[in-house]
């Protein structure tokens, strides 16, 4: 009707010798949506500082304990005891303890003062697996023994809590990734296949999808967990737990896969490819899967949030990663007794960067919802 | 009623169609039980001659598209044979005639490089995630026949001969105007230099300046390329303009087939003679009778008995009721399949 | 009728011929340089640019043009139901009001002039000439009608919204009649919804009432949608495409009943089309319309056999027509339809135009030319 395409035609009028892609187009739509942009762009910062480089950001290595059992963080001060302006420092402490309490307390001891340096040098790591340094963003210049820099406490351990967030982060979102990752291939082909080919394997697909589904997941979860055998290496026991999750996430995927080939299974495109002689196989994974890509993409990304979680969530209950390793999910595991929250509430922390990936993922995936269907006249 | 074409002039016969059925099950419940059969295609007979254009017109739902479809296989036909005069499967280059229906899956695929399709809808039948290259360049990659330099210059000179500049090579379906889709789809479709083109209405979803450009394109790359169309559409006019014979068909039946001129002037179905009335002629004063048909197209899935258009007919007999016609040739080149064929006095335009 | 007693029966034989005025040539509908406008992103598109025409009662005026040109939107401008973003940017669209029912106090009819432009879109006064006094049918059939719904269910919530039942007082035969209204029962729906089924040809209208939009046929559906907008008795009806999703022998019977419903009820009928065959059959005047301009407005005689701006003129031969075969390739226009984002200077047709004089058409912005008895074009020929 000419009421819907008098708006939305498109700007033929730009000459360009190389056209517009779909992608283009998406990328056009995508820049528009702030919400999203800022999504994408906090959460590329996320990936960068902890999977890329938290080695560098944390102030000092993931095991690297102390005698500085359960301190508090550390303030950052600007001004002294003297009411005096300064460069940003920290004071140390010292250990007190409290006969009364039967408790071992920190106490701030205003005469040591170390001030906060950027690139200090410290503990040595390989940066990015391949250039071996000593540089960590910030910290304070002082033998380790003496004093450290906790700017979100130390655990039981004396170990930096805020180092053992940084690193923790990076299984935790590398979970996801993978997870996501892996459930895409697989949901993606089974839904391709089922989708385009209808019939009994339609229904074997389906059927297999449902079990999945209506199975209830922490007793499969406990199980699959059990199943992984106690020698192996805390890195298999990682691959294992994330193909795991991606065994059991696949279902939804290939479901809304094959919803969508049925529909273009119709469209006179693919009966084209066929009517000059295309092999299934072209006609599936060139000319039908791309066209669900762009849907696929944004039940990816509002789907990786969940992956992250199912990680935190069993890790949490002890049937996920365990320690060694450390996850955002063993983390929350050290801060789930009520003392932890009475005497060591700082072991929280690692919630607030578990909400904040969450919250990045789903305004991208909300970015990308809008940008990916440029055909629509809005 | 298989070899009753047999008879007929077959002199330069590329494409002869026979009996060519398609049932599409009906299924229900659970255990997907069939419990009847869409007769969507039932019993089309029809042939096209080299160089020449055939013409199927009927109403929606009558079966030309699945017709159409049936014949390259794109659905697997129920029953018939569709002889096809092909010259890459035939051993020393000379055409010869071979059952499509016949053939195994490497066969067909070969056969397809002879036989090309033009679709209807010139935003759908384009992958809206490919250039304007790749879609033309797409049946040669299949069939092996891409080379790199070569092939780009082909492409280019059938964007051209269609009406499109080479500078539109790399941009995609979205960027075009409908009338210029139809025109890549018929630069793909002539890309492995088909003899047979089947066009499944071209020009239906197109405005009317645009219908009369495709047309006449189609017209032009006929006499160039000396193809054969299969012209399928719905609207007489059209089919008139651009048809040598036109076929018509109702309810899965080819109910008469003839040469246009023949066939507007003297049509010996009384489908045709109602179709022929009901079309709206562009001028205010032409003064028609026009014959409203009663009643709706009938049901594919539960036809009446007898002929398929005695509830609708005008002239109906109780012959017709209970008897099926059978399509035969009353004259020289004119099929019909009507008991009354010769009796009847129908008006033509 | 097979049930005279019944009221609704009664009211729907004598209220239309009551109410209506006498002379069938009074205008109802008065565009005067109407001007919609579609803010996108990109820029403005002049979807309807300076339309003038208007549509007297019972007379069935034609707009044709290709997709994109405006003939939608001008439909949609009437009924103030111009999709977003597209906005009413000038003229006025009068409506010549008839008060719809005699008054309580016997007086004779007003006529009231409404500028539709001016009123709020969403208003009481919108709602109740959109639907009640002027009706829209539209091309998608299927698409129109609630899957969830009856076709019964549909026409009574037009007759109920729209229709009002006389109650003869007993005080009658006083010099005016005084009657009084009610609105009609949901039985007195019913009834009417069968009757209305019956008169746009649909068999069985006592069963096809209850069924749902999907048991129809495509033909049936539009029927329906039909009986539907006929179902208030519009003053007007604006009929988008109509037949443009129906088969031949469906469309002639659709077309049948609409010129038979026109003349048993006087209405006016907006018919807008691409397809130069109905139209033929169907208007008595006809607008053309080109990229947002009327191009040509003549009487349909006229107009087909006397054409005379060259849009108009190629329009009309690039038809195939049933007939002699003549061999002749088709008359094309040659080009394509320009982007309406960066429409052409001048004559906005001129880069296709057969008849192009260069340093005039790419120019000057041609007027609207009286070329005969109303007949006009908007082309440079015909300016000195």
């Amino acid at each position: 009707m000419a009421v819907a395409t008098a708006p939305s035609a498109l700007p033929l009028g730009k000459k360009k010798e190389v056209g517009q892609s779909y992608w283009d187009l998406v990328w056009y739509r995508f820049k528009k949506n702030k919400l999203g942009v800022i999504g994408a762009v906090l959460l590329v910062a996320l990936y960068v500082s902890f999977v890329a480089i938290p080695e560098f950001i944390a102030p000092y290595q993931l095991e690297n304990r102390s005698n500085f059992v359960e301190a508090p963080p550390t303030a950052i001060r600007l001004v002294d005891a003297n009411g005096q302006f300064q460069a940003p420092f920290i004071y140390g402490l010292d250990r007190k303890v409290d006969t009364v309490k039967r408790l071992r307390t920190w106490q701030v001891n205003t005469d040591r003062k170390y001030p906060v340096r950027l690139f200090v040098q410290g503990d040595e790591y390989r940066l990015l697996g391949l250039v071996s340094t000593n540089i960590h963003l910030f910290g304070i210049e002082a033998d380790q023994k003496e004093q450290r820099i906790f700017i979100m406490g130390a655990d039981a351990l004396g170990r930096d809590y805020f180092t053992r967030i940084m690193y923790g982060g990076r299984l935790s979102l590398m979970i996801g990734l993978i997870g996501q990752f892996l459930t895409l291939a697989l949901g993606a082909t089974l839904g391709v296949i089922s989708g385009y080919y209808g019939g009994a394997v339609d229904m074997f697909v389906q059927r297999f999808t449902e079990f999945l589904a209506a199975f209830p997941n922490i007793p499969l979860f406990m199980a699959l967990s059990a199943a992984i055998p106690a020698f192996w290496s805390p890195i298999a026991v990682y691959f294992m737990l994330t193909i795991i999750l991606a065994f059991l996430g696949w279902g939804g995927l290939a479901r809304q896969v094959r919803g969508l080939i049925l529909s273009l299974r119709e469209r006179e495109y693919a009966l084209a490819a066929k009517s000059f002689g295309a092999k299934d196989r072209r006609i599936m994974f060139r000319h039908l899967l791309p066209g669900t890509m762009s849907h696929v993409i944004v039940i990816a990304t509002l789907s990786i949030p969940g992956m992250i979680l199912a990680e935190t969530a069993l890790s949490w209950l002890g049937l996920g990663l365990r320690p060694p390793l450390t996850s955002w999910g063993t983390l929350l595991q050290d801060a789930a007794t009520v003392r932890a929250i009475r005497f060591v509430p700082w072991l929280l922390w690692v919630v607030p960067p578990i909400l904040l990936t969450i919250l990045t993922y789903n305004l991208l995936g909300d970015g990308l919802r809008d940008a990916l269907d440029p055909y629509s006249s809005r | 009623m298989t070899d009753s074409l047999q008879n007929g002039k077959k002199d330069n016969i590329l494409l002869e169609v026979n009996g060519l059925k398609k049932y599409f099950p009906i299924q229900k419940g659970l255990l997907r039980k069939v419990v009847g059969y869409v007769k969507a295609v039932d019993d089309v007979s029809l042939y096209v001659r080299e160089g020449e254009t055939l013409g199927l017109v009927g109403e929606s739902g009558c079966g030309k598209t699945t017709a159409s479809r049936s014949i390259i296989r794109l659905y697997e036909p129920t029953a018939g044979q569709v002889l096809f005069k092909s010259r890459v499967l035939s051993p020393d280059g000379r055409p010869r005639m071979v059952n499509l229906l016949e053939l195994n899956r490497e066969q067909m695929t070969k056969v397809r490089e002879e036989i090309a399709m033009i679709f209807q809808d010139p935003i759908n039948s384009l992958n809206p995630r490919m250039t304007v290259a790749d879609i033309i360049a797409e049946p040669m990659v299949i069939h092996g026949k891409y080379q790199k330099g070569r092939s780009e210059e082909i492409i280019i000179s059938l964007l051209e001969r269609v009406g499109l500049r080479a500078d539109h090579l790399r941009r995609y379906p979205h960027e075009f105007s409908g009338g210029q889709r139809q025109r890549i789809g018929i630069a793909r479709a002539l890309a492995l230099n088909p003899r047979l083109v089947l066009c499944d209405e071209p020009v239906s979803a197109l405005d009317v300046s645009i219908q009369a450009q495709t047309l006449n394109l189609l017209q032009d790359l006929q006499k160039d390329f000396n193809l054969s169309y299969l012209f399928v559409a719905h609207d007489l006019s059209v089919v008139q303009h651009i048809s040598d014979r036109i076929a018509v068909m109702y309810v899965g039946k080819v109910v008469e087939m003839a040469s246009s001129e023949e066939l507007y002037a003297n049509p010996l179905h009384p489908y045709t003679e109602a179709l022929l009335s009901a079309v709206p002629k562009p001028d205010p004063l032409y003064k028609s009778e026009r014959i409203i048909m009663q009643g709706d197209v009938a049901d594919p899935s539960n036809p009446p008995s007898g002929c398929y258009f005695h509830p609708r007919c005008r002239y109906v007999i109780d012959r017709c009721k209970t008897e099926a016609p059978a399509f035969r040739e009353v004259k020289p080149d004119h099929w019909v399949a009507c008991h009354r064929a010769e009796e009847l006095q129908l008006k033509g335009i | 009728m097979e049930n005279p007693s019944q009221p609704a029966a009664t009211a729907t034989a004598d209220q239309p011929t009551d109410a209506r005025p006498a002379d069938a040539q009074q205008t109802l509908i008065e565009v005067r340089d109407l001007k919609v406008e579609f803010n996108i992103r990109g820029g403005v598109v002049k979807a309807v640019d300076g339309l003038t025409f208007d549509i007297k009662r019972g007379q069935t005026v034609g707009i044709i043009g290709e997709s994109g040109c405006g003939k939608s939107v001008t439909a949609r401008a009437i009924l103030r139901m111009v999709p977003k973003p597209g906005k009413i940017t000038g003229g006025e669209i009068l409506y010549y009001r008839y008060s719809r029912y005699p008054r309580k106090d016997g007086k004779s009819q007003d006529i009231e002039v409404i500028d539709m432009t001016k009123l709020d879109p969403d208003g009481e006064l919108v709602r109740q000439i959109r639907g009640g006094e002027i009706a829209m049918i539209f091309q998608e059939p299927m698409s129109s009608l609630t899957p969830v719904y009856t076709a019964g269910t549909h026409l009574n919530e037009a007759i109920t919204l729209h229709r009002l039942i006389p109650l003869k007082r007993l005080g009658d035969q006083m010099v005016e009649k005084i009657v009084e209204y009610r609105r009609v029962t949901k039985e007195e729906a019913r009834e009417i919804a069968i009757q209305m089924l019956r008169r746009v040809g649909i068999p069985k209208p006592e069963q096809r009432v209850d069924s749902y939009p999907h048991q129809l046929s495509g033909g049936q559906r539009q029927r329906v949608m039909i009986a539907i907008a006929l179902s208030t008795e519009p003053y007007m009806l604006i009929a988008d495409e109509p037949t443009t999703a129906l088969d031949v022998s469906i469309e002639a019977q659709i077309l049948d009943i609409m010129r038979e419903l026109q003349q048993t009820a006087n209405m006016a009928i907006m018919f807008i089309t691409h397809n130069l065959g109905v139209i033929a059959s169907m208007a008595d005047e006809i607008v053309v319309m080109y990229m947002g301009k009327q191009v040509e407005r003549a009487k349909v005689v006229d107009l087909f056999y006397n054409p005379k701006h060259p849009y108009t003129q190629a329009l009309l031969q690039s038809v195939p027509k049933l007939g002699p075969k003549t061999g002749a390739r088709l008359a094309s226009i040659e080009g394509m339809v320009p982007d309406p984002l960066h429409l052409p200077s001048g004559c906005v047709f001129h880069p296709r135009c057969p008849a192009f004089m260069p340093g005039k058409c790419d120019k000057l912005i041609p007027q609207w030319n009286k070329v005969g008895e109303n007949h006009w074009a908007r082309c440079l020929l015909y300016e000195e």
